[in-house]
């Protein structure tokens, strides 16, 4: 089998949860949509707070630890830099100079990852602890996965974890 | 048959590849979308991605400066 013939596709499991790791990934992801490959990201633990409905700081999840937990991590409008945040500052700095620069933004990346149909999956185990369900993501959610359908899922194309 | 032409010669990685890919997916056949790119990796994945999706990629030519200009069809 040639190159050209091999199925193109990568697999992204979203662990950290960072804004400049979020970013890393929706770049991979897109970029790698519109070279033709099939893309998948599994959300998983602080990976979560990306896809979240509900954008900003909210009580969201069943159970007091949960919804505490839940406010404290917020949703993709509260991602943190891996480095430097000085108290979520630096993200709101991060995206001015992106703009600036011409860059896309986190936000304009996952928006050109669900335009270019990239599948994203919610990690099962990550939703239980955290009291979460599928509808406290957004509608592009495909599904609520384990390791073994993301397994399947990936089988025979290149892994992330980011 | 139409065509439509885009500009990515100020974006970057990998909104380059998005706008092409949006618009490509816009073409019918006999369509022809002409995309103005600068120099490097867009001049030199454009046409390949293109190509390996089974468009045609009639022409690469040079425009002015570092800005050339790739002319697909459906």
């Amino acid at each position: 089998m040639s190159d050209n013939t091999k199925t193109k596709k990568l697999s992204i499991i979203s662990f950290s949860g960072d804004f400049d790791k979020l970013v890393a990934a929706f770049t991979l992801a897109s970029g790698s949509a519109a070279v033709n490959y099939e893309v998948n990201i599994f959300f998983t633990f602080w990976g979560l707070n990306a896809v979240k409905k509900k954008r900003g700081r909210t009580f969201l999840g069943k159970g007091f630890l949960a919804r505490f937990f839940g406010f404290l991590m917020g949703g993709i409008n509260n991602v943190p830099l891996s480095r430097l945040n000085f108290g979520g500052a630096s993200p709101k700095l991060m995206t001015y100079m992106m703009r600036k620069r011409n860059v896309a933004t986190l936000n304009e990346l996952v928006e050109a990852a669900i335009a270019l149909n990239v599948n994203l999956y919610a990690c099962e185990m990550s939703m239980h602890i955290l009291g979460l369900t599928k509808d406290d993501f957004i509608p592009e959610v495909k599904g609520v996965l384990g390791v073994a359908t993301f397994l399947e899922l990936s089988e025979g194309g290149d892994k992330l974890f980011i | 048959m139409s065509q439509i032409q885009i500009d990515i010669t100020k974006e970057h990685c990998p909104m380059t590849f998005v706008k092409t890919k949006i618009a490509l997916a816009k073409l019918d056949k006999g369509d022809r979308l002409e995309v103005l790119v600068t120099e490097g990796e867009p001049l030199e994945n454009i046409p390949k991605s293109a190509t390996e999706q089974g468009f045609n990629v009639l022409e690469v030519s040079h425009v002015a400066g570092n800005v050339h200009k790739i002319l697909i069809e459906k």
